[in-house]
């Protein structure tokens, strides 16, 4: 009996140590190159005043729709061409990866610290915190997402903390599963019985002994939220009810440019792709991650 | 079926709570397009549609009248009541859904179980490509670059609305197609197709990719499995291994992914009658955000939550019936 156990837990230990999981996740090529995506994406976020030709707010009212590089009728001066108000549609688009990149990161860790410290005492309790708190967890996941942020978002107008609220509002309760199932397996792990017989407190036992474990799960998951949170905003944006007009942001100008698709297709169509650029790379990342992380869920 | 309860309770709370946290008071809009009023005048439309009263009792007030599908009067749409004006949008909105939800399980199906055939082969490549691609790409974004290529460039399809002037056929279902099938109208039933094709495609995309990975992955689990490599050894053709013994199995995971995106089809919903100018009520509760137009607002977001729960139960239910497992001990015999 005990053979055939130990041959099966060996793969599992093999990528557990993180130089195994460094080593598998630098072997795919695909998630290499994704991970450098996103990070180039960061990068121009971070640099965008430097990088961006012109003010992404500033109007050209002397260049309206002004024509992009492989024009004709080129402008120099906007190697992408110009919005319906003169915008230099490259530097909006630098600009863009800011809030769609700052908000991800702001939702995505607003939700992983509240799900997974929930789920970590409704776990570790168990008794009536885990029955309120999955209760809870439960209703909420029954919400429609999207639905739902466009109703608040409907309420408050287009406003940066309201935002952040509703598109956390659902999020945390992904976290607070996983958390919440690890711990529950953990807190009877050997490992554990081992720590609380030699006298660990229960915050050691927690957050030495537990969270170190559980840490894997909730960092794939983490950047698979964060893909679906670039969209949810993107599409609140895009509605004109996410992100302030004020701000640039990618959903904001697809949205802009829709009236010009006739005569200017790339004003709509190139912030999209900027937001499918960063997306794709997200998701292929997060996919690399969870193959090189849980390889149970390679297939 | 005790889940429903608290989720449309909290929905209809915090839907009826956000809707009376808006700076804009919806009398002060409804009066704004109709110039000089006096303060009398204001207070009296207040009073009317019970804007005066203390919030707790408004919800009550809106509980009650949900329950009977009634919503009041839209402050946008000339005071007609919300019920009418939702109903005459319904049919459209369900008939781009089926028809996206039609297209989705169309690809995704055969997709999924053909990639699954052939792991890392050419047609799963491409089909896995396809698939993230599917679920990276924002759905407003595919719905405006299928109307520049297949609209505007090739002018092979519509890009707005329900179906071509004067050819509406006479409304008895309200869907289009059904009523000029009844008809028996081939060229309306043709331009009311034709109208569904492109936001029904950019609606669909998301949940075909979704659906197929989860057929392919369930698929490819459900073929390594003894059952399988026994009824092969037993002489079975390859057809009747896959079709019907990995099928059935394969479905079981498959049907709740498709319950869980059919509910995320009716979020990009809105988006997509949007960008299409679909008359339905996706379109309809944009408009109505934009006119602070809170009783539409919320029955359309009521109508969107319902849907979405019932689904959810929906897949419970064909879980159970696909999955003997989980289905009570009395009747699992």
């Amino acid at each position: 009996m005990a053979q055939p156990l130990i041959e099966e837990q060996a793969p599992e230990t093999v990528a557990a140590t993180t130089p195994g999981m460094l080593r598998l996740l630098l072997s795919n090529r695909v998630a290499v190159v994704a991970g450098a995506v996103v990070v180039g994406f960061a990068a121009v976020a971070l640099l965008a005043p430097a990088l961006a030709p012109h003010d992404p707010t500033d109007q050209h009212p002397e260049a309206i729709r002004a024509a992009p590089f492989w024009h004709a009728a080129a402008d120099g001066r906007f190697l992408l061409g110009t919005d319906h108000l003169g915008r230099d549609l490259l530097s909006r688009i630098i600009y863009g990866a800011r809030v769609s990149i700052l908000l991800g990161v702001v939702v995505v860790l607003l939700t992983l610290v509240m799900g997974t410290g929930l789920g970590m005492l409704a776990g570790y309790f168990r008794g009536w915190p885990d029955a309120v708190l999955s209760r809870i967890a439960d209703t909420l996941l029954a919400f429609p997402f999207l639905i739902f942020a466009l109703a608040i978002m409907a309420a408050t107008g287009p406003n940066l903390v309201a935002l952040v609220a509703a598109l956390a509002f659902k999020g945390w309760v992904d976290f607070f599963r996983v958390a919440r199932g690890d711990v529950l397996a953990a807190r009877e792990a050997d490992y554990v019985t081992a720590a609380r017989g030699l006298g660990a407190s229960t915050p050691h036992i927690i957050f030495r002994e537990i969270l170190p474990n559980i840490v894997p799960p909730l960092i794939v998951l983490s950047t698979l939220r964060m893909a679906t949170i670039i969209i949810a905003e993107a599409s609140l944006s895009f509605l004109g009810i996410g992100v302030p007009p004020s701000i640039p942001a990618w959903g904001t100008m697809v949205a802009d440019g829709r009236g010009d698709i006739a005569g200017a297709w790339w004003i709509a169509t190139l912030p999209g792709l900027a937001i499918l650029a960063l997306v794709l790379a997200v998701n292929l990342f997060g996919e690399g991650l969870r193959d090189a992380l849980d390889p149970h869920m390679r297939n | 079926m005790l889940q429903l309860i608290p989720v449309l309770a909290g929905v209809s709370f915090v839907v009826f709570l956000t809707m009376h946290l808006t700076p804009g008071d919806p009398v002060e809009h409804m009066l704004g397009q109709a110039g000089r009023v006096t303060q009398e005048q204001i207070a009296e439309l207040r009073a009317h549609y019970g804007l005066d009263q203390p919030l707790i009792v408004q919800y009550g007030v809106f509980l009650e009248h949900a329950a009977r599908g009634d919503f009041g009067p839209s402050y946008s749409h000339l005071g007609r009541p919300v019920r009418e004006v939702v109903a005459e949008r319904l049919p459209a909105t369900f008939e781009l859904a089926l028809f996206a939800f039609v297209l989705a399980l169309a690809l995704a199906l055969p997709m999924g179980i053909i990639a699954s055939l052939r792991p890392q082969g050419a047609f799963d490549r491409t089909a896995t490509v396809g698939a993230l691609l599917g679920i990276s790409m924002p759905g407003f974004w595919l719905g405006i670059v299928l109307m520049i290529i297949f609209g505007l460039r090739l002018h092979w399809l519509p890009i707005s609305g329900r179906i071509d002037l004067g050819l509406a056929p006479p409304p008895s279902t309200g869907l289009n197609t059904l009523d000029a099938l009844l008809a028996a109208n081939g060229p309306a039933l043709w331009s009311a197709l034709k109208h569904l094709i492109l936001p029904g495609a950019a609606m669909a995309a998301p949940m075909a990719a979704m659906v197929m990975r989860m057929m392919r992955s369930s698929m490819i689990g459900v073929l390594g499995q003894d059952y399988i490599q026994f009824a092969r050894a037993k002489g079975l053709p390859e057809r009747t291994v896959v079709g019907k013994h990995a099928l059935r199995n394969a479905l079981i995971p498959t049907v709740n992914i498709v319950a869980l995106q059919t509910g995320l089809l009716l979020s990009g919903n809105m988006i997509i009658e949007t960008v299409f100018q679909y008359p339905g009520i996706g379109k309809l509760a944009v408009d109505a955000i934009a006119a602070a137009d809170y009783p539409l607002v919320q029955a359309v977001v009521l109508i969107y939550a319902l849907s979405y729960v019932m689904l959810n139960l929906a897949a419970d239910i064909l879980h159970a019936a696909l999955d003997p497992r989980i289905r009570s001990p009395r009747s699992a015999g």
